[in-house]
């Protein structure tokens, strides 16, 4: 998936002299996790620029660029540290269109990795989405497979609002598969029903797609046909395909690593509530990581796994 | 107080073009109109014709030499004290005062809180209340209108409690790394609402502060729009000749309340503000136009009524102007809204056709 988020990026500041890349060790380095390897060395330090350590100048400075009508992407190494931009992204960027009437667009990309599963501890391993899926005027779009993140990336970076890219580092180099070549766009706000299903909808996103998958793998074999669809972009949501998958199977579980407490399962499970209540047979359910700090040494108790998505969709299923 | 003194203490060396005495009276006029205009928008709050005020009396000089000696294509960034420099850029009274009520004719479509204002066609980018988030937007613009190759500067607005913030830290920093064409103008008005300015920092001024960003800080008096001028003009040229960012430190006073919601009497002595009062920058301007012979008592007293007949006409016609349409809400969330947005302003439109809630 690393190397779709690259040639993505390739592909874009070649087809537009406007892209430009900034952040920590983006560019002689290529990225801690090699996300922008190769970039500085076609496209000069001058479009790939290696930054000062801070994320709230980062995020500022690719304010400024945007106000001017280039179309930075900008990187926060990892997203646990991304707060110190927070301002930043949810008092200016999400709010720039908006509190100018429209004068001011502001096409920020911010890419970041996160999430857990790589021995990251509390710092390395968070899951924040929900905070900025709260902020209105901002996009936020979460891949799991090599073709989305290159389609989605390309699609964010010609957006014509900002948008902030998650990246499941955990399945940065586990998840690999075929990637169009050349300017393959998907579009924003679109989720995508990965395998379908008749007894329950099982909705993930990222790094919650291999387990969610494997668990409607094993459920198969015992008889139950659980619907995965990953979401791809929570803002805008696919609400329509939240409730056709609903209206459908009758049953939901919902997966998200973040913690479970005012999580986005908690909008989607509104969002059933409200709008497909009468379609349910059974409580929805939701498969989190727990309301604690992300912890080291029990990082695989506290991630949902397939076991507990399976189980938990097991029980959903069997709910009378 | 030093007048065009680097941090280090060294003169300034080349000191570009002064003020030109004939637009010394030009200059006055946009001073007096920002001493009207502020004035007037006071009393309005008060009566709650408005909803809130930030006044800059005690300011006029600092922003209206420093707005002069921009051209017209550079980028402000201002915080949200900038009449005086709003009006130099050109914006008209009634849009502002449209601003101010929150209207139909308010290019902010009535979303944001009076002084938070901005126009895209003055190069005037909108405000928002956090302090110094916008000065590493400067800091951004400003390397952008270099990759592009136009000639033009930054200037970023801020007060001395924002030297304080993580943005001036950042914004500051990646200015100096970069060396972008950049102008921090910071209007030091000596109190951060009830903070005083030595307890705002223990840095025996705001403008040596630069120095540890690897670029010039200058102290100048800001009730003087000569000195103001002069060293706005320096550090342009040298933003544009490739030299890099400058600090501006302008000494002045704020001679009212932080805003329509502070009472200073809570926190600073009337000895204080009567000493400070009598280095009115206003005043001072026209003792100089009397000397010069460019004004007289009589001509200055009609400039001032010139005034307040442009405020009250510009009331009047924005007080006239229509309210904003409560549709408008869900518009410039994104460029298109979405469907979630589409629902809920169909479903706030039902609320107001059966008569449930009102604007």
């Amino acid at each position: 998936m690393v190397q779709a988020i690259n040639r993505a990026m390739f592909e874009a500041m070649r087809a537009d002299p406007n892209v430009l890349v900034l952040g920590e060790d983006v560019g002689v380095n290529g990225g801690v996790f090699r996300a922008t390897e190769g970039l500085q060395k076609e496209f000069g330090p001058d479009r790939v620029l290696d930054t000062p350590l801070s994320e709230t100048g980062i995020v500022g400075t690719a304010v400024g660029m945007a106000l001017y009508g280039l179309k930075p992407v900008a990187e926060i190494q990892f997203v646990d540290f991304i707060y110190p931009a927070f301002d930043q992204i949810v008092s200016e960027i999400a709010k720039f269109r908006y509190r100018s009437g429209g004068q001011y667009p502001c096409h920020v990309v911010i890419r970041s990795p996160y999430g857990g599963g790589i021995k990251g501890g509390l710092y390395h391993s968070q899951s924040p989405e929900a905070y900025f899926a709260h902020t209105a005027g901002l996009k936020v779009v979460i891949p799991s497979t090599p073709a989305d993140a290159k389609g989605l990336l390309l699609s964010a970076i010609f957006d014509d609002d900002p948008v902030l890219f998650l990246e499941p580092k955990r399945i940065y180099r586990a998840v690999t598969g075929e990637v169009p070549d050349g300017d393959h766009r998907v579009q924003i706000g679109q989720a995508a029903t990965v395998r379908p299903g008749s007894d329950v909808s099982v909705f993930a996103y990222g790094a919650m797609m291999p387990p969610a998958l494997q668990a409607a793998e094993t459920l198969a074999a015992e008889g139950i046909s659980a619907e995965v669809v990953d979401l791809r972009s929570l803002v805008p949501l696919d609400e329509a395909a939240v409730l056709a998958s609903v209206e459908k199977t009758g049953r939901a579980v919902i997966v998200h690593e973040a913690p479970r407490f005012c999580g986005f399962g908690a909008e989607l499970s509104a969002i059933l509530a409200e709008k497909a209540l009468y379609s349910l047979k059974a409580p929805v359910v939701r498969v989190t990581g727990y309301d604690t700090p992300f912890p080291y040494a029990l990082e695989s108790l506290y991630l949902p796994g397939a076991d507990r998505i399976a189980h938990a969709v097991r029980a959903t299923a069997r709910a009378a | 107080m030093a007048d065009a003194t680097t941090s280090s203490g060294a003169a300034s060396s080349s000191i570009p073009a002064d003020l030109a005495a004939e637009t010394l009276p030009s200059l006055y006029r946009t001073m007096v109109l920002a001493r009207v205009m502020d004035e007037r928008c006071l009393s309005l709050q008060r009566q709650g014709r408005i909803g809130f005020y930030v006044p800059l009396q005690g300011q006029e000089a600092a922003q209206v030499a420093c707005a002069w000696a921009l051209d017209a294509a550079d980028w402000v960034f201002p915080a949200y004290r900038e009449l005086g420099v709003a009006l130099v850029r050109g914006v008209p009274v009634k849009l502002l005062l449209d601003q101010f009520i929150g209207n139909s004719g308010d290019e902010m479509k009535g979303r944001q809180m009076p002084n938070h204002y901005g126009y895209r066609r003055f190069k005037f980018v909108t405000a928002s209340s956090p302090v110094g988030t916008q000065i590493s937007h400067a800091v951004g613009t400003a390397m952008a209108a270099r990759r592009r190759g136009d000639a033009i500067c930054t200037i970023a607005f801020f007060g001395d409690g924002t030297t304080s913030s993580n943005d001036f830290h950042a914004g500051l920093n990646f200015a100096g790394v970069y060396r972008a064409p950049t102008l921090f103008f910071c209007q030091n008005n000596q109190w951060a609402i009830s903070l005083p300015r030595e307890r705002q920092t223990a840095s025996e001024t705001l403008a040596m502060k630069a120095s540890a960003y690897g670029f010039p800080g200058v102290v100048v008096d800001g009730t003087d729009v000569h000195a103001v001028y002069r060293v706005v003009r320096e550090a342009r040229r040298r933003a544009l000749a490739g030299e890099g960012p400058t600090l501006i430190e302008a000494q002045v006073y704020r001679l009212g309340p932080h805003s329509t919601s502070d009472d200073p009497r809570r926190y600073r002595s009337d000895a204080e503000l009567a000493q400070w009062k009598e280095r009115d920058p206003i005043a001072r301007l026209k003792h100089e136009l009397l000397t010069l012979g460019l004004v007289t008592e009589e001509s200055d007293q009609k400039v001032w009524e010139a005034a307040k007949e442009l405020v009250g006409a510009a009331l009047k016609e924005a007080e006239a102007t229509a309210p904003v349409d409560p549709r408008t809400m869900f518009d410039d969330v994104f460029a298109r809204p979405t469907p979630a947005l589409e629902e809920q302003r169909r479903a706030m439109d039902g609320l107001l056709k059966e008569g449930v809630v009102r604007p």
